[in-house]
């Protein structure tokens, strides 16, 4: 609990997101910057050939909204949960090296193989459900297969 | 830094008599601008400029060498052409979020600078949650990549960013586990923090503490090149298949921003991965004067720091890249599960492995790492005496 504790109500922490805030002001500025100053040098001469959509010099066809494979989507599913999982994991593993010291490090122990021991099992479900393949077989081709084996 | 505001509105200081509050948002604008112009923007362009020479070598080409002395000035160069190019817009491609997402990617890269150490003293902002912080905005760049590719409405980008989206959100996993060691040692996820739980020496490394923060160590910086989409986990932009991948629809100035975060961003690797593992700024106190300490571990962090991105361009001029399913399945059958073992092993260790164990096993990694790196040159002396050939076998003479 000691990191956390001398932080809280410590002017410098707001000094410290103070900078943070500087930083992300001036990351912005300095992207602004270049393309303000390019505005000013560059030339711009648009054309309706130049302006089109580039797609190897053939005339393009269609747009590229189009819907996309499943395959992200899952991915981004199971993406999610992990990253829940860091981030309700960052507490605990912040305050563990105390617990040790304090004497409860197995039972601090324990309770962290015991969220990890059900995110894993997620991980097997997931990856026995063959959602982790990428290369996905058509339904009619894993059947025939198993014709085969049989 | 407020030290150092407050000495500043002191008696005698160059800001005597100001008020803290208006004193304290100059200093950090002007030590946040001296950071980002004197720092970021020329390791950015210096490491495009090393990279391309680098590579040459690597491959037995020439590289940039017209542009000042051996060519170290083409990264202003680049800049400047940049700079002077016609700015395109598709006509089809979504205005607002094509012209937002460069602002994005580098919004998300110079914010991580905030939080990057340099000496012991001399940090922007040591916050107390400097590594999650890190990984966080880091995130920002997902957004900007994935915004670029959809806005663009060119099939080339589309392909490029979500292919950069599914990879940089998976290799997040492993990347965000394998910190989970080190902040349990330390019990601290300040950057400072981190660095002074190490030592000087290579076996108070945490790179050496035991097989787990070892294995650690890897799984980080492979995750973090992929992240980085760096070769050989370049898919979004993989130029032989998709053109420019997410920037294809890119030109000048906006094209550069996107390739000044990746190159930054290779420093920013290299710096976490030296705060982590390999013990940050610690030198030896061989001296009392506060002055020649802070530019000798400013000197050390830099050098460990600068090794990585050299390890980044020697794998990306040596390794081919690899294929979308082989990158998915790397991270989520391999890295994720060998990420969850690495945490789940050092609280183990520090549970039930005694001090004195502990402590040998520290020596014999570092003795283990000593012999892999005497192998290794050994090697590398073997491969240049026998490439050392006299002129007349690689000249073509018609007369020998």
């Amino acid at each position: 609990m000691a990191s956390f504790d001398t932080a809280r109500g410590d002017p410098k922490m707001y000094f410290n997101f103070g900078n943070v805030l500087v930083f992300l002001v001036l990351g912005l500025g300095l992207a602004g910057m270049m393309l303000g100053l390019g505005r000013l040098l560059r030339p711009a001469n648009p054309l309706a050939q130049k302006l089109a959509t580039y797609e190897c010099g053939e005339l393009p066809t269609g747009h590229a909204w189009i819907n996309f494979n499943i395959r992200f989507y899952l991915i981004a599913l199971v993406f999610l949960i992990f990253d829940v999982e860091l981030a309700f994991m960052y507490p605990v593993i912040v305050v563990f090296r105390d617990a040790v010291l304090a004497g409860h490090g197995i039972a601090a122990f324990a309770k962290i193989l015991l969220f990890v021991g059900v995110l894993a099992i997620g991980l097997v479900v997931v990856w026995a459900k063959g959602d982790l393949e990428w290369v996905k077989r058509l339904p009619v081709e894993a059947e025939s297969d198993v014709r085969e084996a049989a | 830094m407020k030290d150092l505001v407050l000495s500043l509105i002191a008696e005698g200081g160059a800001l005597a008599g100001v008020p803290f509050s208006l004193a304290a948002p100059l200093v950090m604008v002007a030590f946040g601008a001296l950071v980002v112009f004197g720092f970021v923007l020329p390791i950015a362009g210096i490491t495009s400029w090393l990279e391309r020479r680098v590579w040459a070598r690597i491959q037995s080409r020439i590289g940039p060498n017209r542009v000042g002395p051996q060519g170290f000035l083409q990264w202003l160069a680049d800049g400047l052409k940049n700079l002077l190019k016609e700015d395109i817009i598709p006509s089809a491609a979504d205005k607002w979020l094509f012209s937002l997402a460069p602002y994005l990617v580098v919004v998300g890269f110079i914010a991580t600078f905030a939080a990057v150490p340099f000496t012991s003293s001399l940090i922007i902002a040591d916050l107390n949650i400097g590594i999650l912080y890190i990984t966080a905005v880091t995130g920002i760049v997902v957004v900007g990549v994935l915004m670029a590719g959809w806005s663009s409405n060119n099939k080339w980008s589309l392909l490029g960013g979500i292919r950069s989206a599914a990879q940089i959100v998976s290799y997040e996993i492993p990347a965000g586990l394998s910190v989970f060691p080190i902040v349990l040692l330390t019990g601290t996820l300040s950057m400072q923090g981190i660095i002074r739980a190490q030592g000087w020496a290579p076996w108070d490394w945490f790179f050496f503490y035991n097989p787990f923060t070892f294995a650690a160590f890897f799984v980080f910086f492979v995750a973090a090149l992929a992240e980085g989409n760096r070769t050989p986990f370049d898919i979004p932009e993989a130029e032989s298949e998709l053109v420019a991948g997410f920037c294809t629809e890119y030109s000048g100035m906006r094209y550069l921003l996107f390739f000044l975060e990746e190159w930054g961003n290779l420093y920013v690797i290299g710096a976490i991965v030296t705060t982590l593992f390999l013990g940050g700024w610690q030198v030896p106190a061989f001296t009392d004067n506060p002055m020649l300490l802070a530019v000798a571990q400013f000197g050390t962090f830099f050098l460990k720091a600068y090794f990585f991105v050299f390890v980044a361009m020697w794998v990306r001029a040596t390794l081919p890249r690899v294929r979308v399913d082989q990158l998915m399945t790397v991270c989520w059958k391999y890295m994720v599960p060998i990420a969850i073992v690495n945490m789940l092993g050092t609280a183990a260790w520090m549970l039930f492995v005694p001090e004195t164990l502990g402590r040998l096993v520290q020596f014999g990694m570092t003795g283990l790492g000593a012999v892999v790196v005497v192998v290794f040159f050994r090697r590398v002396r073997f491969h240049l005496r026998r490439a050392n050939l006299k002129p007349s076998d690689y000249y073509y003479s018609p007369i020998i």
